[in-house]
């Protein structure tokens, strides 16, 4: 733990945004996770995705379960709002949140025990049902908060910190994701934030389900030799298929890419992720690819990192039940709930 | 199936792998191991084919071994011969540099160690550091010129520096009866050295050269000892308790003195079997002017130095009514608030050039101002006005300043009409001298340039071997610190010269470089860093300072305002020192840093690391600290040290120890250990 508070102090030159604020001003309090934890390296790539987008901290609502990746939150954004949930339950809440203000820009924080344990059931639906929001997964394959135990994402081969062997074969939380319907899926690493923070970027400019799934070492229960979580282990196995550039709306393209090696993936509100292709058989709007090329590398001993599949076309939650764009939190008693005589008009045309 | 041998082996994804090490030469080329799929999830097929996988493995290695033993007779890269080496941390400059206020100091005093004394309430502690590296620390710490504080970090990273002139104060205001800090001097070694005069430089020889056992002997042409500080400096900016306190001080370790003995000729002086001669007589001579009328006004005309010693031996009591004062440096600054003390009713200041350009360090302008004192920019002295045979008034002619394409200044006039002031005195204070007229130019001494003696810059050696100079002596007007940093190079030469050994071989720092970590999260230093404004001093109540010669116009800080001013200061000589090897590459360091100084990128030129750091480092004078190339990723770990706060939380942020905050002690070398 940091005793003092992080010097208001920065440096003369540190760059503003187009709301005139500097990255420091999307900070939160001191993180209390262990230090070397990859989950503040996320919070310091979300810190940075939100001021390079000049995103209006209130207008962001963080959203958490339990866990070490659901305390993330308080250590980025504070002006923002928050709603720290019951252990995997955040989706839910999002729900509500969104159905309520659709205005608000979501964002979920979760971990691989809050999401593929006991949360698996809320995020499924979550996805299937296109939620507009940015769902994270800070997967360190470990029960960091209760002292180490294995989670669902834990692969098959590696051994715990105490040298037990891992009886269970892992979930693929991207490869879930896909076959539900998330419109955004991506896979990172914390200690890559060249990659992170356009995927972050696109993420949050996306409408839709943006599901991302962020390898993040625990520096204190799994970054031993053993891990297939840890920072040397993903360093040396990382199989990136692009390299991504986040180009804002209205922005000219400058990077210069070989013809052919780029993919590009308009996103609704102007901008586009600009990819450049390292992996010959990519194309990130086949699902079927997709899919297949994550079972490869896996069989390869490969961790797959980059935008796996996007469809920046489908519809989110809010098109496909057509609810007002009024926000529901902005209506009168009236128009939320129009009275006996209007039931009955509703009720007669059903007959 | 547990005892199986699986050498070579590993599984993953259900499927068995060869892996083989790579040497650790090759793995920037090759990577940490070499591996290859065998296809099976079967262990006996597995072991049955990995012998001849391992075998191609390791032909690849043994290829690039004798590919690289190729490469070492070959021309190298010039983009890979460009890449910045790592820091040499082991050379006590680098992280001296860091230390800039220590590093800005002629007499490289270790200030962030004595305000932390002071921070600590250890006066005594903190004066005796001064007094080691500066020999005066009231008398500085009232009259410095403070080379250290436009170098402080806190002028970059917050507005203001640290007010460490006014904590050196603080160190003697607060110190109780230190004479048992102060060492004893070693018994007599039987060498004898002479010093002319007996200012700051003087001063500083006898006590470094008295500790090891010299009988040292000063000669002064006053009747006390302390040269320009007791003369030029006035008692209302330096009281005479503190100079007589610390110039008595040196001269009771047992320094013979000579008052009222001015030396008239050098050539006789070496007669007088010393075995080393040093000269730190200063820049006496105040320089005067010569336009019409100084002849006939020649009474009421006074060089400013010379008035001031008068008045500091109480020859001179009175002044006239309407003063003018030339020049902007300080001693014009020091005249003209004397004047209005000894009863001039209106005093002004005339200098040649604009204000912004002005000599005199930037708080006695802002002191005289305060006091009243006009200070007129842009005049040039024309004549002085004489009526029956009386000095009556100055005309000055008006310019303005216009610099030519290298930037020299000229002074141009305007055309405005000449402009008249009254006056009953004027006090010349337009720059001062050597007088070097008492030397001889036959007994070994060489002159150069405007009439001064070469001086060697390392060994201040002159070109007669026995004779050595320093302070003004040496290269013209300076500061008292510079005083007390020539004296102590010129002891340790005498002290070689005595002992007949090479003076080029001079002595080096000591340093120590200690962990400051307390606990898991813990120092020992106070790493939260300070928010509050400096600290102003307190005044005495004017009305009754400009009456009174004597009474000193700053106060010094009370106890509390010293710690609160104290806390400001970042403690940049609590290093933050990288080791490579325990690095994980994990970014805590680089996402906590409140002045993005870290960064991990690709070793390049040092034009294009600057550039590609997260704010690229543009400071030129400030260094860049460069790691060894990393484990996992290769990069470099690139710390600009320009604004960082040394606040530690890259270390407590640090998983694994690889940063550490340490305590570097420069202490320079002086001739006395």
């Amino acid at each position: 733990m940091t005793y003092i508070v992080k010097p208001k102090n920065h440096h003369p030159l540190l760059e503003k945004n187009e709301l005139g604020l500097t990255r420091r001003d999307y900070e939160g309090a001191v993180s209390t996770l262990c230090a070397g934890c990859g989950h503040d390296s996320i919070s310091s790539a979300i810190v940075e995705a939100c001021f390079q987008l000049s995103i209006e901290s209130y207008k962001v609502a963080k959203l958490s379960g339990i866990g070490c990746s659901s305390k993330a939150p308080a250590y980025f954004l504070n002006q923002s709002h928050g709603f720290n949930s019951v252990h995997g339950r955040m989706p839910s809440i999002a729900t509500g949140a969104a159905m309520a203000n659709h205005e608000l820009l979501y964002l979920g924080i979760s971990g691989d025990g809050d999401s593929a344990s006991i949360g698996i059931g809320q995020f499924i639906h979550c996805a299937r049902r296109q939620l507009n929001m940015t769902y994270i997964v800070e997967n360190n394959g470990t029960y960091g908060l209760t002292k180490g135990q294995f989670s669902a994402t834990n692969d098959l081969e590696s051994k715990s910190k105490y040298g037990d062997d891992n009886l269970f074969p892992s979930i693929d939380l991207p490869s879930m994701a896909i076959q539900l319907g998330a419109s955004f899926v991506a896979r990172s690493f914390s200690g890559d934030k060249e990659q992170l923070v356009p995927l972050l970027k696109a993420a949050l400019s996306h409408k839709g389900f943006s599901f991302l799934d962020i390898i993040s070492p625990c520096v204190t229960f799994n970054n031993h030799n053993s891990s297939t979580k840890s920072y040397d282990y993903i360093r040396e196995h990382n199989d990136a298929l692009s390299r991504p550039d986040f180009v804002p709306s209205g922005k000219e393209i400058l990077t210069d890419y070989p013809k052919g090696s780029t993919v590009d993936v308009p996103l609704h509100d102007g901008s586009l992720l600009s990819l450049e292709k390292i992996s010959e058989n990519y194309d990130p709007a086949d699902k079927i690819k997709a899919i297949q090329n994550i079972q490869e590398s896996q069989r390869d001993g490969k961790v797959l990192t980059g935008l796996l599949y996007a469809d920046p076309e489908a519809k989110d939650l809010k098109e496909i039940l057509n609810v007002s764009d009024k926000p529901l939190n902005e209506m009168n008693l009236n128009d939320l709930c129009p009275g006996s005589e209007k039931l009955k008009d509703i009720n007669s045309g059903l007959k | 199936m547990s005892n199986a041998d699986t050498r070579y082996l590993f599984k993953r994804y259900n499927t068995w792998w060869v892996k083989v090490a790579v040497p650790k030469t090759l793995r920037e080329e090759l990577g940490y191991d070499l591996r290859k799929s065998l296809q099976t999830h079967d262990l006996d097929k597995a072991q049955e084919l990995r012998w001849q996988v391992v075998e191609q493995l390791k032909a690849k290695i043994n290829q690039a071994k004798s590919q690289e033993s190729l490469d070492l007779f070959s021309v190298p890269d010039q983009a890979v011969t460009q890449y910045v080496p790592p820091t040499d941390t082991a050379n006590p400059q680098y992280y001296h540099k860091v230390v800039e206020c220590q590093h800005a100091c002629p007499a490289h005093t270790p200030v962030p160690e004595y305000i932390r004394q002071i921070s600590q309430g250890n006066y005594n502690e903190a004066y005796m550091l001064n007094w080691e590296s500066n020999v005066f620390p009231g008398i500085l710490g009232r009259t410095c010129d403070r080379p250290c504080e436009p170098a402080c970090r806190r002028t970059r990273t917050h507005e203001k520096a640290v007010a460490i002139c006014r904590l050196k104060r603080v160190t003697y205001d607060h110190k109780d009866d230190i004479a048992n800090l102060i060492p004893t001097p070693e018994t007599g070694n039987g060498k004898k050295v002479g010093l002319i005069g007996g200012g700051p430089a003087s001063l500083t020889v006898a006590r470094d050269l008295v500790m090891m056992g010299y009988q040292c002997t000063i000669f002064e042409r006053d009747p006390q000892a302390g040269g320009l500080m007791r003369t030029n400096i006035p008692s209302f900016r330096l009281p005479e308790e503190v100079l007589n306190e610390e110039v008595d001080q040196v001269l009771n370790l047992g320094i013979k003195t000579e008052f009222n003995s001015e030396i008239k000729s050098m050539k006789d002086f070496l007669g007088k079997d010393f075995d080393a001669v040093f000269v730190g007589t200063g820049a006496p001579k105040g320089r005067d002017i010569n336009i019409e009328g100084r002849e006939d006004a020649h009474r009421n005309i006074h060089i400013g130095i010379d008035w001031l010693t008068s008045i500091a031996f109480e020859h001179t009591k009175s002044v006239g009514k309407k003063v003018i004062v030339l020049g902007g440096g300080n001693t014009a600054m020091d005249c003209c608030r004397t004047a209005i003390r000894l009863g001039a009713e209106e005093v002004k200041v005339a200098v040649r050039s604009p204000f912004d350009q002005m000599k005199a360090s930037e708080w006695e302008i802002e002191d005289a101002l305060g006091e009243g004192i006009p200070i007129l920019d842009n005049h040039v002295p024309k004549r002085f006005l004489i009526k029956d045979e009386k000095l009556v008034g100055m005309e000055f002619e008006k310019v303005e300043a216009v610099f030519d394409e290298k930037g020299k200044r000229s002074l141009v006039p305007t055309g405005d009409d000449p402009i008249i002031l009254e006056c009953d005195d004027v006090l010349v204070a337009i720059g001062q001298d050597n007088a070097f007229e008492w030397i001889e130019r036959d007994i070994g001494i060489e002159f150069g340039e405007w009439d001064m003696p070469i001086v060697d810059k390392v060994t201040f050696q002159s070109s007669n071997e026995k004779i050595f100079f320093g302070g003004d002596a040496a290269w013209g007007p300076e500061n008292i610190i510079w005083a007390a940093a020539h004296g102590h190079q010129a002891a340790i030469s005498i002290d070689k010269f005595c002992k007949s050994s090479d003076l080029y071989e001079r002595p080096e720092p000591t340093t120590t470089l200690i962990s400051q970590k307390m606990g898991v999260h813990e120092w020992s230093y106070n790493n939260d860093i300070s928010q509050a404004k400096r600290f102003l001093v307190p005044h005495a109540d004017q009305k009754n300072a400009l009456k009174d010669l004597k009474m000193e116009v700053e106060l010094g800080f009370d106890e509390i305002t010293a710690l609160e001013e104290a806390e400001r200061c970042l403690n940049c000589d609590i290093q933050t020192v990288f080791s490579e090897d325990l690095c994980i590459e994990c970014d805590a360091c680089v996402d906590i840093c409140p002045t993005d100084c870290i960064s991990f990128v690709h070793n390049d030129t040092e034009e294009n690391l600057r550039n590609k750091l997260r704010i690229p480092a543009i400071n030129l004078n400030q260094q860049i600290l460069v790691s060894e190339e990393l484990e996992q990723t290769s990069r470099v770990m690139v710390k600009d040290e320009d604004v960082c706060l040394h606040c530690g939380l890259c270390a407590e942020r640090c998983p694994t120890g690889a940063w550490d905050m340490q305590n570097f002690l420069y202490q320079e070398a002086k001739a006395y250990s």
